[in-house]
This record gives structure tokens, C-alpha cells and sequence, in this order.
């Protein structure tokens, strides 16, 4: 279905309504109430849909219901306190989102991590990438009816859990970065474990594909569902595949690494033209096949030395702000940071992916049928700790 | 606590500053937006690779329209506002508890800016980013900031320039008390709608502090009596 359509059909869907009676069918306006507690909601979204028959006329996403107050929080705490903060906003990920605040940070201190550092860092960037997508993938099966695909993410997500506890010790919370580097170094024996593990996770990929990719269902219930224009995804500032299924090419991972390796790993950037919800979820299948190949690009290069800069005892952070975004499994990610030379941050500005990400919803749902509410929820992908922080 | 802590601080680039002062990309971007704005356009400030832009809060709807028409910045990233005031409760935060004796200390309540310099106490700031055309890096990004009124702070809204400001200023409002000149939906985000005062101000106590002792800091708790009968 082409944008025009699209904005057609809503026009269409908002004058029945305006008039209380649809052109094909006479049919009653209703508020229909979805979550916030909805197996289709992951975590407590709540939206609010009127509907005429069956079309949605307008969506409002209510959040709040887990709003926790991170920037506040973090105003009262010393830097290295927020790392164990942060790490609950996306919390699927949970490792990535430390990245980005250290980096800040460090921006700040002028403190350069040494070689080791930054590239375990940036591979266990990329694991949690892979635990993180490897959900979405089945569970966008799952909320379309097809209940194998979140069974096979569950059963592979784990092994790249296993990983990430071996070195950090935490499956979700691995609060392991540091200002200056990492808390410790990889175990013995890691290396070769997750060479294996990657070849699981591609399985993995292959598995998805022949399950959904060219299922009459499962195309039939994406293709043309909820279709976001360049121009709409880039003023609402969406990031991540979102953006990239929109047709825009441009990763954080490879035009502004921040500190992360990437920049010295031999990877391509997947786009998709169509914007609707089959590529979202396409584009976010080759981005997990992909960061298995960067991770074990990074296993064979993975330099020698310390994982640990010198750094004070103390952390004091220079007066001064900084920004940094990573390009975390959800999209861009960012902190800005002001410092006022004290132990703890003065304060800071959480940009999380998911907020940008849903605040399109009310745009791209006019107009849509109430099961493809499901559909594009699905496909944008959020984490209600990324939108609530 | 002292600096004597410091073992190596490993200062790579001190000149960091001064080099990414003569960035071409940087030096187009503030003559272009002098050129749109002219006297609205009052301090820049550029760093790290970071380009920050502080406008008088009249121009602020034109200065995100120059942002997205004249220097390409396309893609919305965030919106949001800091207060400078120093918190009146210390940093920490203390309950009074924590004090017995002496009292909470003397605390310094003179406002410092950051980057790109202010006036006033409430300073709103929002970053765009050109993403097009330049695959491997080199676009541009740039924060822009305004300084807001002290009595009743207000500024001109973004959603006609960026669609995805309105959450943003939404956001804003409910956390800092700005109001948005053509928001359409003002109204609380994340919290409840009855809630009172603007929780990122520094002048909204963090209660869950207040009200009772730093543990660490008083860490009194008697065991747990051994008679009593077990539940």
C-alpha cells in the first residue's frame, strides 16, 4: 500500500467518524481501551484507540505506569552509581546502555580506554544486541498468532546470556563498565565458547526465516502495515532499524563509532525501502546475522593488554557537557551530561530510543485495523523501561 | 577526596577543544545561522565534535526551521530543558537527620552556565542531526539553546518544525513548568494528572531522601530480637 493511500484511507476513517456513520457500513464510534497490563503491550503501555467499526479513527499511548525518575535520581549519584541506574531502562540490552554514559563520561575526564577495553566493550555491545533482537524476532511471530518462533528465541537468547553472565556475572544487569574500561577481564575459554555460540545464533537466523519469510500469514499481516515515510521517521527521530526500514542509511555504529571499534570491523549497514512493519522486522534479521559476524571479527582481533585505564579512586568529573549516543538494539541512544566538577552529574538528559520510537504511533495508527495495532506495536519495537526511564 | 588521588589522568588531546573550534562544518553552520537569525543568535560554542548554539527564546521556532531548512538537520533527537539553579538541599540531598549537630552546611546558590554561556535560571535545549548523504561520518549535529524568563517561562513550540517534539515538550512541561506557545496537548506524560510542582527542578526536594537517613550514613538498626517468636 503506497503512503498516499495510507493517508487517504485515514482521511477517510476521520470524516466516518466525524459524521458517525462510515461510507460502507453504518457502524458506531468506541474507545477501546488496550493495556496497560495486555499480553500484546510488553510491560504496561496503555493505549487509548477510538475506533469506528473496525478502524482505528485516533491512538494515544498512555505511559507513566513505570516511570521511575532516573534523571532525578541520577542528579543525587556519584558516576559510578547511575552505571547500576541505567542499567534498567532497557532492559533487555541492559549492557549497552552503560556504554554510552561512560563514554560520556570519559569525554569529559579525557580518559582513553586502552585497545582491550574498547573492543570487549564493544562485543559485549553486540551481544546484548543479539539477546535483545533475538526476542523481538519471535515475539513479532507471536503476537501475529505463530507461537514457534518465540519458543526458538528463548532457547537460543539464552546461550548468548550464558555469555554475557560468564564475563559479568549478571544475565540482565551486568553493571560492568567502567569509567576507564571494564570491571574485569573475559574468562578463560570465552573466546572459543562464543565462536560456537554465533554459530547458534545464525542457525537461529536461518531457523526465523524459514519460518516467516514468505509465510502467506505472516506477510499478509506486515506488508504495507503501518508504513512510516523517511520524511515522517525523521522528524519524529527515530532511529535504529526503525529508520533504516524507512530507507535511511545511517547507523551510529558506523558514522560516529564514539570510542566503540566498529569502525576497524568489515560490516554493512542493511536498509529496507518500504518502511512498513515486514522491514522492520527484515532489517532487524540481517542486523542479528550480522553483529555474529562482527563478533567474531572482534574475537579474532581482539587485542592484547589491560582493560583498565588509570584512573582516580575517586571519580571527580571535570566541569563541562558532553553528549554521546551509541546505536543500541533499540536505536539511538544517548546521554547528555552536565558536569559541574563534583562526584555525581549536575544533571542528565536520558535520550532513550522507545520514547522517539512510539511517539509516532499516533501518526501511523490513524487509519488501521485494530489487529494491525498489534502488528506495527510489534514492529516498532520498545521496551516500556526505554520509554518510561 | 583529595586530588592527591589522582594517579595518571591520561590527557590525551588537551588541544581537543581548540582543534574541533576550527571545524569547517562548524564555522558554516554558526555563519549560516548568524546570517538567518542575526542578533537572535547570541553565543556558540563548539567542541569534541559537538556544535551548541545558544538563541534568544523569541527566535526559537525560526532557529529550529533554519536548523532544518538551511543546514539539513532532518532528524529530531531530543528536546528537553536544565535547570542551573544549584539545588537549595545540596547535592546529596540529605535528610536533616544526617546533620544533628552542626546543620546542613552553607550552600553556594550562585547560578554557573555551561557551554555557550546563559543568563537565566531555566535554559531549554534541543539537538538535531543531518543523518543523509554522508555515510561513514561528517554530518553535521547541532544543540541549540535558549535561555527562558524567570517568571513564567514560555517558548514558542517545535511541532510544526520537528513532528516529534510534541512528547518531548510535553515532557518538558510536566518536568520543569515551561509552557509551550501552539502545543495542542499539554498535559501530563508520566505522571499522574492530579501532581503538583515540577520534579526536575532543583528546587522540588527528592523526598525519598529528605524524609529519612542516608543508610550509610546512620546505620543504627538493632538486630532482630532473638525471643521473639518467629512468624
Amino acid at each position: 500500500m503506497s503512503v498516499t493511500e495510507r493517508e487517504q484511507r485515514a482521511f477517510i476513517a476521520a470524516a466516518a467518524a466525524d459524521a458517525r456513520v462510515n461510507v460502507e457500513l453504518e457502524t458506531e464510534g468506541m474507545t477501546l481501551n488496550i493495556g496497560p497490563q495486555h499480553p500484546a503491550t510488553h510491560g504496561t503501555l496503555r493505549i487509548i484507540a477510538r475506533l469506528d467499526g473496525e478502524q482505528v479513527v485516533a491512538a494515544e499511548p498512555v505511559m507513566g505506569y513505570m516511570h521511575r525518575g532516573y534523571e532525578k535520581l541520577a542528579e543525587v549519584r556519584t558516576y559510578p552509581q547511575v552505571t547500576t541506574l541505567i542499567n534498567r531502562i532497557d532492559w533487555l540490552g541492559s549492557f549497552a546502555n552503560e556504554v554510552p554514559f561512560i563514554l560520556a563520561a570519559e569525554q569529559l575526564m579525557e580518559v582513553e580506554v586502552p585497545p582491550r577495553a574498547a573492543w570487549i566493550r564493544t562485543i559485549l555491545f553486540e551481544l546484548s544486541r543479539l539477546a535483545n533482537i533475538a526476542l523481538f524476532l519471535g515475539d513479532m511471530g507471536v503476537q501475529l498468532g505463530a507461537l514457534t518462533p518465540v519458543f526458538f528465541a528463548f532457547r537460543d537468547r539464552e546461550f548468548v546470556l550464558n555469555q554475557i553472565e560468564a564475563v559479568t556475572g549478571g544475565r540482565f544487569h551486568p553493571n560492568f563498565d567502567r569509567i576507564g574500561g571494564l570491571k574485569d577481564d573475559l574468562p578463560k575459554g570465552w573466546i572459543e565458547e562464543t565462536r560456537g555460540v554465533m554459530v547458534k545464533m545464525r542457525t537461529f537466523c536461518d531457523e526465523l526465516e524459514d519460518l516467516l519469510m514468505g509465510n502467506e500469514i505472516f506477510e499478509a499481516r506486515t506488508r504495507g502495515v503501518g508504513v512510516i515515510p523517511a520524511d515522517i521517521a525523521l522528524s519524529y527521530g527515530l532511529s535504529g532499524a526503525n529508520l533504516r526500514a524507512s530507507g535511511v542509511d545511517w547507523d551510529m555504529r558506523r558514522d560516529n563509532p564514539c570510542g566503540l571499534v566498529y569502525d576497524q570491523l568489515d560490516w554493512k549497514v542493511w536498509t529496507h525501502p518500504d518502511g512498513d512493519s515486514f522491514a522492520r522486522y527484515w532489517v532487524r534479521l540481517q542486523e542479528t546475522r550480522e553483529a555474529t559476524y562482527m563478533v567474531e571479527q572482534m574475537l579474532d582481533g581482539l587485542p592484547a593488554g589491560p582493560v583498565m585505564a588509570k584512573v582516580p579512586v575517586i571519580i571527580k568529573v571535570p566541569a563541562g557537557e558532553a553528549y554521546v549516543a551509541t546505536e543500541n538494539p533499540l536505536g539511538v541512544m544517548g546521554y547528555y551530561v552536565v558536569s559541574k566538577g563534583d562526584l555525581g552529574p549536575f544533571r542528565v538528559k536520558i535520550r532513550s530510543a522507545s520514547f522517539n520510537n512510539i511517539s509516532v504511533t499516533p501518526w501511523v495508527m490513524r487509519g488501521v485495523y485494530v489487529p494491525d495495532v498489534i502488528t506495527i506495536l510489534a514492529s516498532l519495537y520498545f521496551i516500556l523501561g526505554d520509554i518510561d526511564r | 577526596m583529595s586530588d592527591t588521588d589522582v594517579t595518571d589522568t591520561d590527557v590525551s588531546e588537551p588541544d581537543a577543544g581548540d582543534a574541533a573550534e576550527a571545524d569547517p562544518r562548524h564555522i558554516a553552520a554558526v555563519a549560516t545561522l548568524a546570517d538567518v537569525l542575526g542578533e537572535a543568535m547570541l553565543d556558540h560554542h563548539s567542541q569534541r565534535g559537538e556544535l551548541w548554539v545558544r538563541v534568544h527564546h523569541d527566535s526559537w521556532q525560526r532557529a529550529g526551521y533554519a536548523l532544518r531548512d538551511d543546514l539539513g538537520c532532518r532528524w529530531f533527537d531530543f528536546l528537553s530543558a536544565i535547570d542551573w539553579l544549584p539545588s537549595p538541599f545540596g547535592r546529596d540531598m540529605d535528610a536533616e537527620q544526617d546533620w544533628p549537630t552542626s546543620g546542613p552546611p552553607a550552600r553556594d546558590t550562585t547560578i554557573t552556565h555551561g557551554v555557550a554561556g546563559g543568563e537565566t535560571r531555566l535554559q531549554i535545549f534541543a539537538r538535531a542531526a543531518a543523518v543523509e548523504g554522508n555515510p561513514g561520518g561528517g554530518n553535521l549535529a547541532v544543540t541549540l539553546k535558549a535561555d527562558l524568563p524567570n517568571e513564567n517561562p514560555a517558548i514558542e513550540t517545535w511541532i510544526p518544525v520537528y513532528a516529534g517534539a510534541n512528547w518531548h515538550e510535553r515532557e518538558a512541561w510536566e518536568m520543569f513548568g515551561i509552557a509551550f506557545i501552539g502545543h495542542p496537548d499539554l498535559r501530563h506524560i508520566y505522571l499522574p494528572g492530579e501532581f503538583e510542582g515540577h520534579p526536575l527542578r532543583k528546587d522540588f526536594p527528592l523526598l525519598a531522601r529528605r524524609v529519612k537517613p542516608w543508610p550509610g550514613l546512620v546505620d543504627v538498626e538493632d538486630m532482630p530480637s532473638t525471643d521473639e517468636p518467629r512468624s
